[in-house]
């Protein structure tokens, strides 16, 4: 049984679960120590003591330069982008109220691949690669944007969303690779580790970019906390108990496209992160948003860190894109999550 | 207490009127029951009594005022509805979905105050739930759910329940639970209760006021015994019945028949 606090303080109230709160800090501590060793791992290898020590003390120049300036931003890349698609899948899947919606199912990730792949063929010569996540998070506004506007018929229903999503998506992935077969072979290249969802090469100013976006966003979510919860309930109870419905599930839409869609415009299309990673937060905590997207976030965090660090240092000296170990490393703990809980 | 009355309403889905230019008072402190065949309207008029579904034209008046002037959470703190085969969230329990009744009186920074607390125990123990607070909902039987549903628009505090067939589903026995429990409701805490019933005889047990609705409008309405004739029960139903006082109750009894004829 949950163990419930209640927190009142003059015209502040909440009930908070301590169960939940440990969970979290358990999940916390495990994802620094993830950060930890992905820090010490790698083509050079390091005790996490001396990591440790060149973070915190100063130590061989160019060690620090490979802690600090090649594994340090890469690895915090890496756990925002699965953060922000894992908090994006799990507000999905309660405004669709299917546990099956994700960025990939709904045309989030479809449109920024089509629009990143379109920008890699016909734009990175003449304006270079900067701009790649500006394309990338634009195609994954607007595919929403149109399934939204398609869904509508006096309101857009949860399943009219999905169907319209669902059909979208696979026209944009039919672009995709319409134009990828007609581009040159180095454009498709890297269009392929792109659509694969990798973080090699990052250095700072990507993951302080994606950073300051993301912490833009959280006011709205730590707002819309309280709501995601009644949203789930039919429209009309929910709207009976005082809510206005259709705002509500437009606001939302537009956070998860937005976390989406600035995870897969500096992380590439990483699939499955959306998917399983709030599975496995709502495995492990009860109902309530707040402590469901913070458990998320970490799961997520800790799933693509742990697929990059598979990715480059598994097949050394091969450096592998780390969407292709997400899948690898999460579906067994997923099912053993799903196993456990039969009994 | 507020009442609710509708004024020239007309309801349509699209272009085919459902409810046509309907004048009603539903009285206030009294069960009211909606009865009608299949697709008759009467589940779109109490979804539009909800605030639901806007008219085409006339308005449903809640305390005097248009419902559609008021906010969503403004009609939520006056009006409780309870659609029918309502879907809670994944793993939810009863506690938390009873909560949930609280919604219209909470904001960001008052999200679990002295009196939700109170309320939601108060409902919980008024529908005999305390036991079972902490269970899943996914994990209740028919009977139970169906009062887990009941405990969260009492938890919403308002003095107006509407319910849409709430014994759907039910067997015999738990749908008089359900009754007798609603019932309990409205003598002891005077809340005006209208709701969908499609049995006829326990609607008439359970009604201090009935609706037919047929033909886009209120057929007939008043006290049960008023209401349910033989010849109601023919053009209403297109069914053939003799109506006779219930042996225990007294109320209305009907005995439908088909091509069989008694002799």
């Amino acid at each position: 049984m949950d163990k419930l606090m209640t927190v009142r303080c003059g015209g502040f109230s909440r009930r908070i679960n301590l169960s939940t709160l440990l969970r979290l800090v358990l999940a916390l501590a495990l994802t620094l120590l993830v950060i930890l060793c992905s820090l010490s791992l790698g083509k050079v290898n390091l005790s996490p003591l001396a990591v440790l020590r060149i973070l915190f003390s100063s130590a061989d120049p160019s060690l620090t330069f490979i802690v600090e300036q090649l594994r340090f931003p890469r690895i915090f890349l890496a756990a925002l982008v699965g953060a922000a698609l894992s908090v994006s899948g799990l507000i999905l899947q309660s405004i669709i109220r299917n546990p099956l919606a994700s960025p990939d199912l709904l045309g989030i990730t479809s449109g920024a691949s089509a629009a990143a792949v379109l920008y890699l063929s016909f734009f990175s010569v003449a304006l270079g690669q900067q701009f790649l996540p500006v394309a990338a998070m634009l195609g994954a506004g607007l595919a929403t944007l149109a399934i939204y506007l398609l869904a509508w018929k006096q309101g857009a229903s949860p399943l009219r969303l999905v169907l319209i999503g669902v059909g979208v998506s696979a026209m944009l992935t039919a672009c995709t690779t319409f134009i990828l077969v007609f581009s040159p072979l180095t454009t498709t290249l890297s269009a392929y580790v792109w659509l694969t969802g990798s973080v090699y090469g990052a250095s700072w100013p990507e993951p302080l970019a994606l950073g300051g976006w993301l912490l833009g966003i959280c006011p709205l979510l730590v707002l819309l906390a309280r709501q995601v919860m009644v949203q789930q309930l039919d429209d009309s109870l929910a709207q009976g108990i005082g809510v206005r419905v259709q705002w509500l599930r437009a606001g939302l839409l537009l956070v998860s496209v937005a976390l989406a869609g600035a995870a897969i415009a500096w992380g590439g299309a990483i699939a499955f992160v959306g998917l399983i990673a709030p599975h496995i937060a709502k495995r492990l905590i009860g109902p309530g948003f707040g402590g469901q997207a913070a458990m998320a976030a970490l799961i997520g965090a800790t799933l693509v860190m742990l697929a990059d660090l598979a990715g480059r240092t598994l097949f050394l000296p091969l450096d592998l894109p780390a969407g292709i170990f997400v899948a690898v490393l999460g579906t067994p703990f997923f099912l053993y999550l799903l196993i456990k809980q039969r009994h | 207490m507020p009442s609710i009355a509708s004024r020239s309403l007309t309801l349509s889905y699209q272009r085919q009127v459902i409810i046509d230019e309907l004048d009603m008072q539903l009285p206030k402190g009294k069960i009211s029951v909606l009865i009608g065949s299949n697709g008759c309207g009467k589940s779109t008029l109490l979804k539009s009594f909800a605030r639901l579904l806007k008219p085409t034209h006339g308005s449903v008046i809640l305390d005097g005022v248009d419902i559609h002037q008021k906010s969503t959470a403004a009609v939520a703190r006056e009006l409780a509805i309870l659609p029918q085969m309502p879907s809670a969230p994944e793993g939810i329990s009863v506690r938390q979905l009873v909560s949930l009744g609280r919604y219209p009186y909470q904001s960001w920074m008052q999200q679990w105050s002295v009196e939700d607390e109170a309320m939601v125990k108060q409902a919980l123990a008024q529908t005999g739930l305390e036991i079972l607070a902490d269970r899943p909902v996914d994990a209740l039987s028919g009977g139970q759910r169906q009062r887990a549903w009941i405990a969260m628009t009492l938890a919403q505090d308002t003095g107006i329940v509407l319910l849409d067939e709430p014994t759907t589903f039910l067997d015999l026995a738990h749908q008089i639970e359900v009754l007798d429990l609603l019932r309990d409701l409205n003598r002891r805490e005077n809340k005006t209760i209208i709701m969908v019933l499609h049995d006829l005889n326990l609607a008439c047990r359970y009604a201090d006021h009935m609706v037919a609705v047929h033909e886009r409008t209120a057929f007939a309405q008043g006290r049960p015994e008023e209401v349910l004739t033989e010849s109601l029960v023919k053009t209403v139903f297109d069914l053939n019945c003799r109506i006779i006082p219930d042996p225990f109750f007294g109320t209305p009894m009907c005995i439908p028949f088909g091509r069989d004829v008694p002799q």
